[in-house]
């Protein structure tokens, strides 16, 4: 395919489109195929079928559209007229909604989402453009909303200097946690002598509680094809690898699909675009390792190995995979360089903050209205996340606390609610951007059972290669559990700071540097509930078993038979 | 490890030659040219195949893939998703993601654990259900989620949970293979 079939095929994806009467847009994402997004786009089907209207009006498959608490969502396009979203969609109430096309009638109200909602109308959407508005599984349809325009554009009118240039003007940073400057990176791996270069792209999701890559994987995979090609053309790479997730089974089936439909379409492989260029993406699946979505223990992992982290430097740009460059970056990362190659570095940077700029994707979940996926620029504040976009808590209960970044961030207690969402102002106050996992918490969340909780999770993850974190997490867990088992005394507390600094300070990789910051977080800003546990044995969140209130049948051990099977405190 | 056959070239027991999970395993092996760094892909698809991976089986992957056996048993045991175990006739994971934990999924683990005897991670005494855990699914937005027999259930408490899974044992339903198709066919029957 070369650029003029590129532009061909988008023109009769769209005159097609716009031959529709109406497109109804199920969303086939995870979280709605768990709440019976396939029988809705069946009934549908079936329904269309019977009335012989798929002329006229079609059933689409399509990715996420964001408020997932609310699946299955169903997005209704007339031709020329005004969109709407419906949420918790029943197959009964998908056909009442066409019958009510086709006939001309008003569509019902009932399950509407209204048009101005915050969730919907805040949203600045760059990554997520395309979610919810294409099929996944067509390569035409993201060819026809502009997909691979960037990458032909780069290939015929930019050398590899000047992507790097555009990437490094727009000030994108590494969406996976790190933040590092995705140009310096760039230009680090595209400068490193070597025959074979290597692109990565990170999608080993492993924080809990996360899922803007699962979404994006899923929703709109060519973008992150699109975005690791311009990658390999900007460095000099011809090979690339997905790293997804094991548990992210469906995503990893779409990519493959991408990546077959691209192939066939000369927009991978060899001579992409009719240019020189080649790139080929494999597939590397992870097997459940939150460890490996560290860069050099996701990159022993793809290499078949135990996904054991090494010492840095050589950072991947110089000594990566098989001691070649190496350039690894978040899928989302990625997934926003094709809108940056194509609208200019300086549209993107003109997004955001000063020194954070662009878009950032939040998985808002927990206690939470309206929990779901947003992208909004980088700045916002928490305030606006959670009580104009989430829509407050629930049940009529105070927020208490937001945790960030997962088992390596902190909790944002409600005195920093006015804190800008970004690099910077999270690291100010004890937490980190991390992936983008928001979890939510109210009064029946207890901070140091939730510093145990993370704790658990590290010290079940960690790989075992340096003693600080094989030995220290096991410690600081035991610890945590004796706060929270009522069984501590200040001297523990002691033991636990102290912990946690030699932890973070000597461990090898980012797994063991972070596993403090859970707890760190939570004392800083919730001390007293520590204290309140050791010295008064008392948890006011009714969380922790030596809680006043008399444990009911079901109290007994609520939060530790999980993941510690034969093991006693 | 103790592995008369592999003297042999071809590598494959007789007894196991026979098999057709077998086909699947070699398909991918060839696909990848025999290369080490396949290792993890091939020990997926063997376990897809088989359901748990057997000293036979690892013995049979590093031979053909040209790699110690203690690598592939490193790899095997490393990573969360591989059984050294053959797994309970139906299974029931529950997520312990943070955003299952602030709504309780603990509570789930808790009472399913004790409802059926089992503890999380290991298969009941006749083998008819395997529990366990899991660190996120990437579904939070449908928290507390559960998965059984490759079905995910959301919105979850700890009676719907006992109750689906009670009904899955009691139905005598076939377990169905977790290969993605079974996950989409049927969508949130447990929603309370």
């Amino acid at each position: 395919m070369n650029r003029a079939e590129l532009r061909r095929m988008a023109e009769e994806e769209r005159e097609r489109q716009e031959r529709l009467r109406c497109r109804i847009m199920v969303c086939v994402g995870t979280p709605c195929l768990t709440a019976g997004a396939l029988a809705v786009l069946d009934s549908l089907r079936e329904a269309l079928g019977e009335s012989r209207l798929d002329a006229e009006i079609e059933a689409v498959a399509c990715g996420c559209m964001g408020p997932c608490s609310r699946g299955p969502l169903v997005k209704v396009r007339p031709q020329g007229k005004r969109e709407i979203i419906y949420e918790r969609v029943t197959p009964d109430l998908a056909r009442q909604i066409l019958f009510s096309l086709v006939k001309g009638r008003r569509p019902p109200t009932v399950s509407a989402l209204p048009a101005d909602l915050p969730f919907l109308a805040r949203q600045t959407r760059v990554v997520l453009a395309n979610s919810g508005s294409i099929d996944p599984g067509r390569l035409e349809e993201y060819v026809a909303a502009g997909g691979y325009g960037a990458l032909a554009h780069a290939l015929h009118e930019m050398t590899p200097d000047d992507v790097c240039r555009e990437v490094t003007a727009s000030g994108l940073r590494g969406r996976g946690g790190g933040g590092y400057p995705t140009g310096v990176k760039w230009n680090l791996a595209r400068k490193a002598p070597g025959e074979r270069k290597y692109v990565v792209a990170n999608g080993d999701e492993g924080d809990p509680g996360a899922y803007m890559d699962r979404s994006i994987m899923e929703s709109d995979p060519h973008r992150i094809l699109e975005g690791m090609a311009l990658a390999g053309y900007a460095t000099g790479a011809e090979q690339g690898f997905i790293y997804v997730r094991g548990e992210y089974y469906l995503a990893g089936r779409r990519l493959e699909a991408a990546i077959r439909a691209a192939e066939r379409a000369g927009l991978l492989g060899s001579r992409v675009l009719g240019s020189n260029f080649n790139f080929r993406i494999d597939i590397r699946t992870g097997a459940g390792a939150f460890v490996c979505g560290e860069e050099t223990s996701l990159m022993a992992s793809i290499m078949g190995r135990r996904g054991q982290p090494w010492q840095r430097p050589p950072y991947p740009a110089q000594r990566g995979l098989w001691g070649c460059p190496t350039l690894i970056n978040n899928v989302e990362t990625l997934a926003a360089v094709p809108a940056i190659v194509s609208q200019g570095g300086k549209w993107y940077g003109g997004i955001g903050s000063a020194a954070s700029k662009g878009t950032k994707v939040y998985a808002l979940a927990g206690q939470v209205e309206m929990a779901g996926l947003i992208e909004v620029p980088m700045g916002t504040t928490l305030r606006e996340v959670v009580f104009d976009i989430g829509g407050g808590i629930p049940g009529g209960r105070r927020f208490k606390a937001a945790q960030s970044g997962g088992p390596s961030g902190g909790c944002i207690p409600a005195t920093e609610l006015d804190t800008p969402l970004d690099y910077e102002s999270m690291e100010r106050i004890g937490t980190i951007m991390g992936s983008g996992g928001l979890i939510i918490m109210d009064e029946t969340s207890c901070m140091p059972d939730v510093a145990s909780f993370f704790l658990d999770f590290c010290r079940d993850e960690s790989c075992g290669k340096c003693p600080p974190c094989r030995v220290g997490t096991v410690e600081m867990h035991r610890l945590l559990r004796r706060i929270t088992g009522g069984a501590a005394t200040m001297d523990d507390l002691a033991r636990l700071e102290e912990l946690c600094e030699l932890v973070g300070a000597t461990s090898l990789c980012g797994l063991g540097m972070t596993a403090p910051n859970p707890v760190l977080s939570t004392l800083r800003y919730f001390r007293d509930e520590y204290e309140e546990h050791i010295i008064q044995r008392r948890c006011a969140a009714g969380v922790c078993t030596m809680a006043e209130a008399p444990a009911g049948p079901d109290g007994e051990a609520l939060l530790h038979a999980m993941g510690v099977a034969g093991e006693e405190a | 490890m103790p592995h008369p056959e592999s003297k042999q070239q071809t590598g494959i027991p007789p007894e196991m030659a026979a098999d057709p999970r077998f086909q699947a395993v070699e398909r991918t092996i060839k696909q990848f040219q025999c290369r080490a760094d396949a290792l993890i892909e091939v020990l997926h698809v063997a376990q897809e195949a088989f359901g748990f991976l057997s000293d036979e089986l690892m013995g049979y992957v590093a031979r053909q893939l040209k790699v110690p056996f203690s690598q592939v048993y490193g790899v095997a045991t490393f990573y969360h998703f591989f059984s050294l175990e053959p797994r309970g006739a139906h299974t029931c994971v529950v997520c312990t993601g943070t955003a299952c934990y602030v709504k309780r999924s603990a509570e789930i683990v808790t009472r399913l654990e004790r409802e059926f005897g089992v503890k999380a991670g290991t298969t009941t005494e006749d083998g008819s259900l395997t529990l366990s855990t899991v660190r996120c699914l990437g579904t939070c937005g449908q928290a507390p989620v559960m998965v059984l027999d490759g079905e995910t259930i959301g919105g979850c408490s700890p009676d719907s949970a006992t109750a689906a899974v009670k009904v899955l044992l009691e139905s005598g339903r076939p377990p169905t293979i977790d290969d993605g198709r079974s996950r989409r066919r049927r969508g949130g029957g447990g929603t309370p």
